[in-house]
């Protein structure tokens, strides 16, 4: 069977860019152009009538924006709609429409001169500031000029395109994206913009296949092209010979068959063949993820990354706006419980402070920055408090190494709720409390730390490279980074008894949760809880659904004994093979 | 005429957000207000002028409230930017 590899590898008819949205489609294209506005410059005679006609523009103006500003907080939540609350607030800016009708009146010239005249005032201002996004605020303003413009001269927008095409255009804006994705929109391409580009986020959240940054799909692609969009490695083929589109056709019906018969596993337990029940958990990212997760099946969120706040913003969110996104997440999973992660800033991600650390890896990273910044924390600690009411949130502690930290963290804790008290807030005075286990010491200490804390989780990604002192982004050792270290293992291991012993609950959110080869293994070692990325859920039930715990079991402790990695890796390939299970990636 | 230096404390600098409530405040009130910085004078209920300026963290601009209710409004938006937008 010919390979993905070897049909791109001879394609002439291939364009690459960057996959900002997974999956596969075959469409037609339409090309989205913008047009050129022609501004007349005509003096005029009737004033009243142009005042009013300005009026009338901007009357019709608000109520587009308003219908987009509608989608957009549905799709991109309130944070990211400002950009149109702030067009909206154009519309209205005293100053802004009383200069317009003054000249007009004075000037005697139509009123779109006038306008794109005026407000292109302030688009040099921004563009004279020299800064990337000062320059993309200059573009928002020329949407709502145009918008203007286009509704002085009585043009209704090009927004009804014809159903289930590709959009291929040179950018996208924030309202295009909204508009095109209600219309049906198959796929997206565009010349310019990259992973966190407004048209990537959207339809990674609606779950339509993207290729971005391609610079010249516009020019080589034409209205009408047979398009495939290849989301999962960002490639294009334009108008492809019969043998692609079959491979395509091929590869796109896998796929469907692949999403529904996983579907039909939505409401099914992942129990193992001999009666062992495992609960599946998300790991989410986005506010986008919790639709994701909970079509999947998931039974509750095992780790929601706070930080990634900030990466959605921009900037750190402040306690109100912190409690809004908690109370939100906690309301749309209700009944189900959400584990929240404390901020886990420092190391690798977000730099916190100016100073640059020799070694962040080992420097003042999780746990250890949000407790020398008591304010950050407590305000984070108050948000999340405040989310529990309905008593179906959790709090998570990253990259603790030492009791005191959870002895200190539990006191600022009991000081929040104090405050909350003393506000007569609501909260879940009895919310649990537990720690990621993520570092060596902890990990050898798990029984005493799961005496101090409700549950624990394991971070398998730092753990690993703690273990193994290799940093998986450094490549002249990254081949060192081994899951199946016969030293990962055992660690796994004494964490499993650790929390058994103080009969706390454990679960494992790390990647390696989503390695297929993995999971008979953890299995195997006796976790009952796995948190995933959404989109690995049906996979790993169907593998879960097809295996035998006992041999898991056996298999598991047959790997405790290997000393080398590729001895475990050939005992668990050899599980796999002899519980006939097939693996995902030789599926599609 | 009340006249007030203010330094910007967020990490994020003077963005859409911040710009946008700060014309929400001063809107409420009938003093004039105005924005200075780099020497450009923005009057501060407009939206659009405020968004031109590029006010990164550490920047330093001039707030001056000249009306009736001059004491009010320069309170609330100067605490506005003490608190660092409320992004800290």
């Amino acid at each position: 069977m010919i390979t993905f590899d070897q049909i791109y590898k001879d394609a002439k008819n291939k364009m690459t860019g960057i996959a900002a949205a997974p999956g596969l489609v075959i469409a037609k294209a339409y090309k989205f152009v913008k047009e050129e506005l022609e501004i007349s410059k005509l003096e005029i005679t009737n004033i009243k009538q142009a005042l009013s006609d300005f009026d009338d523009a901007l009357s019709k103006c608000k109520k587009e924006l308003n219908k987009i500003l509608l989608l957009a907080r549905d799709i991109m939540g309130n944070k990211r709609a400002i950009i149109f609350e702030a067009q909206m607030m154009i519309l209205d800016d005293p100053i802004l429409i009383g200069t317009i009708k003054r000249r007009i009146k004075y000037e005697k010239m139509d009123p779109e001169f006038i306008v794109d005249d005026e407000i292109s005032k302030y688009q040099k201002l921004m563009f004279k500031a020299h800064e990337a996004y000062m320059s993309e605020r200059a573009h928002d303003i020329e949407d709502i000029k145009s918008r203007i413009i286009r509704n002085l001269q009585n043009k209704k927008l090009k927004s009804k395109i014809s159903k289930d095409v590709i959009v291929v255009s040179e950018t996208l804006t924030p309202a295009d994206t909204i508009l095109f994705s209600r219309s049906n929109s198959k796929g997206f391409v565009t010349d310019h913009g990259g992973l966190t580009s407004h048209a990537a986020i959207i339809s990674r959240s609606l779950n339509i296949p993207a290729v971005v940054g391609t610079h010249n799909s516009t020019m080589l692609i034409h209205d009408g092209d047979e398009l495939v969009v290849d989301g999962f490695h960002g490639c294009i083929i334009i108008n492809p010979t019969k043998r692609q589109r079959n491979f395509f056709n091929r590869k796109i019906k896998h796929l469907n068959e692949l999403q529904s018969s996983l579907k039909e596993l939505k409401n099914n337990k992942a129990e193992t063949t001999d009666g062992k029940v495992i609960e599946l958990l998300a790991n989410v990212d986005v506010t986008g993820e919790i639709d994701i997760a909970k079509t999947s099946g998931a039974q509750g969120i095992g780790l929601y990354r706070s930080e990634q706040i900030i990466a959605e913003l921009g900037n750190f969110a402040s306690e109100n706006e912190q409690t809004e996104i908690y109370r939100k997440l906690a309301s749309r999973m209700y009944p189900q419980i959400v584990t929240i992660r404390a901020l886990d800033i420092g190391g690798d991600k977000f730099n916190f402070s100016e100073i640059s650390e020799p070694n962040p890896f080992l420097g003042l990273r999780g746990i250890r920055l949000l407790l020398k910044n008591k304010n950050l924390f407590k305000a984070q600690i108050r948000s999340v408090l405040r989310a529990s009411r309905n008593k179906n949130i959790q709090f998570m502690l990253p990259m603790v190494s030492s009791l005191l930290e959870v002895r200190e963290t539990k006191n600022l804790i009991n000081v929040c709720k104090k405050e909350l008290k003393k506000n007569k807030e609501k909260f879940d005075n009895n919310i649990k409390i537990g720690i990621m286990i993520e570092v060596p010491s902890a990990a050898l200490l798990a029984k005493e730390f799961a005496d101090e804390v409700d549950f624990l989780s394991i971070g398998t990604n730092d753990l690993i490279q703690y273990l193994v002192a290799v940093d998986r982004g450094n490549d002249l050792v990254s081949d060192l980074y081994r899951e199946f270290h016969p030293a990962v293992l055992k660690t796994l291991k004494i964490i499993v008894d650790g929390a058994k012993i103080s009969n706390k609950q454990l679960s494992l959110c790390g990647e390696m949760a989503a390695d297929t080869l993995a999971i008979p293994l953890l299995i195997g070692l006796g976790l009952k809880t796995l948190s995933l990325s959404p989109a690995t859920i049906p996979n790993a039930k169907r593998i879960i659904r097809s295996l035998s715990y006992a041999n898991a079991k056996k298999m598991a402790e047959e790997c405790l004994k290997f000393t080398t990695s590729h001895g475990i890796i050939s005992r668990i390939e050899k599980f796999f093979e002899d519980s006939k299970i097939k693996r995902t990636r030789n599926i599609i | 005429m009340i006249t007030k230096t203010v330094k910007i404390i967020n990490k994020a600098g003077l963005h859409t957000r911040p710009a946008a409530t700060i014309v929400k405040f001063a809107s409420k009130y009938s003093c004039e207000f105005f924005i200075k910085k780099d020497g450009i004078n923005i009057n501060g209920k407009s939206i659009i002028g405020v968004m031109t300026l590029a006010a990164e963290m550490g920047s330093e601009i001039t707030l001056t409230f000249d009306g009736v209710d001059e004491e009010e409004a320069c309170k609330e938006i100067t605490g506005y930017f003490e608190r660092g937008f409320d992004e800290l």
